[in-house]
């Protein structure tokens, strides 16, 4: 095993994948010569040449739209949104078309692809360049969500979508991209689609996060344990389909939930755990369910005070569970 | 290229049997047996000289909902097509989860569409990537309705198709009106084929009443793409005889005196004027073509009529491909 980073565990993925399979190929703006802007797709188009990493028109629902066919076709695209603020001139491609096609087809037609898009603020990316989208996607029955936060289950986690027969939402949390570092096997193995990982165990409260918040959710837990308060950690890893049976087993063991994302609060994806929780696990509960989550502004602003006021942190979870813990 | 006889009388037939066919469908819905009908009365030239300049089964087609005579040229029967109007079990397009005339046929590599319009155009150019990448020699065609190409998802179709010189034909079916909006709402160009120069691929006019006609531009166009000449754009004009669809009057919008004057040049009654000019069939053959195609028309609606609905679990699945149930 060797350290990684996230991103070039995420390129190992794509080259894995496109060595096993000849009908994976790359779709995106930037993804060629250039290596993807954020450099996923680096020394690929060199491998394996423009008709299997493509540069495309710079647009996005045809990058969508052009990967659907191919898929129907019985090809494996891997699309690149290259920020996921820019995913919604494809949402009609995305909603309409791809999440409802083994619906509406009863099953004659489906889209095997992969959507990457790098998500997530805190890198003075302004409201363009920051945003969370899963809340948006996590409504649409037909297509999987999955949100790796460590290098180890970025690379697993993607060739399980590649593999995978249903059309796939790849999140990226850009923001640790080579800020999150971990062991990565050379060798091939998929993370399977669905169960959320305890990441660390705890008996006080449980702490529910994905992506570069559940980088900070460990910190916390971390920091609290030097406080005496012990913190179950559940990297969701998986928003759809989610893990009902994870989440409840730990929230019947703490009796107190706390859900944190950086994506807004309202309509959030932490309200569906929240609702889980209530719903199943209530008289289980020692506390009123809590959910940490951005705040209800359009997007992350620029200016490095404002983003710090917008993004959720280690200090900000750390205070959060504390609260919670002590209720 | 000179059709023989045998083909000339094959292509009116595939006209009259569609046109009956969605007569028919007019008086279910009037006798309320039916929810909805959308038509193709106008259109049957134009897509049955397309379908037969394809090669059926081994080219691809991302339809939309006008096109029933092109469905039927490429192996829909009037059985399954009364299936969808009338909402059946055994409904091939999708198991009657779709509204009727939304197309799909796996088995003849015709693609499910939706109802949102222009989506189909990228998956063509999709496919056509696909086509490409694997290096055969099949085409795809794809139509839609003059008013769809003002959606932007069409411009980045034709695009993706022209920049990659695939193997698409775009074909415009023109009828004049968007529900009630006239073309020249709809575009500043004369004809949608016109836009073509700034996209970077042929465009071509065409008269869509006149099958033969149709079939020679389409054939062309085939053969160039088939040849990796890449795609044409060809706009098909019609007039469209009915409102546009069984919930729409279209008194609201345009006079019955122009109706009545451009129902004169209604392509069954031009092709078998042209037929009995040129004496490829007698009146008598296209009196037994009548009778032939009233007796499979009658025959499919008691074949609907008796066929069950479905039972309504099958609303639940199948959403991802998992959840495809067989048979």
């Amino acid at each position: 095993m060797v350290e990684k980073t996230l991103v070039d565990a995420i390129r190992d993925a794509m080259d894995e994948e496109m060595q096993r399979d000849e009908n994976v190929f790359i779709v995106g703006e930037d993804v060629g010569q250039r290596g993807g802007v954020f450099r996923a797709t680096v020394g690929l188009f060199d491998k394996y040449g423009s008709n299997r990493v493509i540069d495309s028109p710079l647009a996005e629902l045809s990058i969508v739209g052009v990967g659907i066919g191919a898929a129907l076709y019985g090809l494996k695209p891997v699309c690149e949104i290259q920020f996921a603020d820019f995913i919604f001139p494809a949402f009609n491609q995305i909603i309409s078309e791809a999440t409802k096609m083994v619906y509406r087809s009863n099953g004659e037609w489906t889209v095997p692809m992969v959507i990457r898009a790098p998500y997530g603020g805190g890198i003075g990316g302004g409201l363009y360049h920051s945003q969370s989208i899963e809340a948006y996607f996590t409504h649409a029955p037909g297509l999987k969500v999955v949100v790796p936060s460590t290098p180890y289950d970025a690379k697993g986690l993607l060739k399980a979508a590649i593999r995978d027969p249903n059309p796939v939402l790849f999140l990226e949390p850009k923001k640790g991209y080579r800020l999150i570092k971990g062991e990565v096997p050379e060798d091939d193995y998929c993370v399977p689609i669905g169960p959320a990982n305890i990441s660390q165990q705890g008996t006080d409260i449980s702490l529910f996060a994905y992506g570069m918040m559940h980088y900070y959710a460990l910190q916390s837990a971390q920091k609290l344990a030097s406080e005496g308060i012990s913190v179950e950690v559940i990297d969701l890893r998986t928003l759809i389909p989610i893990d009902k049976e994870t989440i409840l087993n730990s929230v019947k063991k703490t009796g107190k939930a706390l859900i944190v994302h950086e994506d807004n609060l309202t309509g959030g994806y932490g309200g569906e755990i929240a609702a889980i929780i209530a719903e199943h696990a209530f008289t289980d509960l020692d506390a009123p369910v809590r959910r940490l989550a951005g705040p209800d502004v359009p997007a992350v602003p620029f200016s490095h005070p404002m983003q710090d006021w917008y993004m959720i942190n280690e200090e900000k979870i750390t205070n959060a569970a504390r609260d919670l813990a002590n209720y | 290229m000179e059709l023989s006889s045998e083909l000339k009388k094959e292509m009116y037939w595939m006209m009259l049997l569609s046109r009956r066919l969605d007569e028919r469908a007019w008086v279910l819905h009037r006798q309320g047996k039916i929810a909805f009908h959308i038509s193709g009365i106008g259109h049957e030239a134009a897509q049955v000289g397309a379908a037969f300049a394809l090669k059926k089964g081994f080219d691809w087609v991302t339809p939309y909902y006008r096109d029933l005579a092109l469905m039927l040229c490429l192996g829909l029967t009037p059985r399954e097509f009364v299936l969808s109007l009338m909402g059946k079990s055994g409904d091939p397009s999708s198991g009657a989860r779709q509204m009727p005339s939304h197309f799909s046929l796996r088995r003849v590599n015709a693609v499910s569409h939706s109802a949102p319009v222009a989506t189909q155009t990228v998956h063509a150019a999709g496919i056509g990537l696909a086509i490409k990448m694997k290096k055969e020699d099949k085409v795809v065609l794809t139509t839609i309705g003059e008013g769809s190409t003002s959606q932007g998802e069409w411009y980045e179709g034709v695009n993706w198709a022209a920049v990659h010189q695939l193997p698409v034909i775009f074909l415009v079916q023109n009828n004049q009106y968007a529900i009630s909006v006239p073309p020249e709402l709809q575009m500043a160009v004369k004809s949608s084929a016109d836009k073509a120069c700034g996209l970077g691929l042929p465009g071509i006019t065409v008269d869509g009443t006149d099958v033969f006609e149709v079939f020679d531009i389409v054939s062309s166009a085939v053969e160039r793409a088939r040849t990796g000449g890449g795609p044409t754009l060809i706009e098909a004009r019609m007039y469209r005889i009915t409102p546009h669809s069984s919930d729409d009057d279209d008194r609201t919008y345009r006079s019955r005196e122009e109706v009545e004057e451009n129902k004169k040049k209604d392509p069954i009654i031009l092709i078998r004027q042209k037929l009995l000019d040129t004496l490829v069939v007698s009146e008598k053959e296209l009196q037994e073509m009548d009778s032939n195609a009233k007796e499979i028309v009658t025959e499919a609606v008691k074949f609907g009529e008796e066929a069950p609905y479905p039972s309504f679990e099958e609303a639940s699945y199948p959403v991802f491909v998992e959840d495809v149930r067989n048979g």
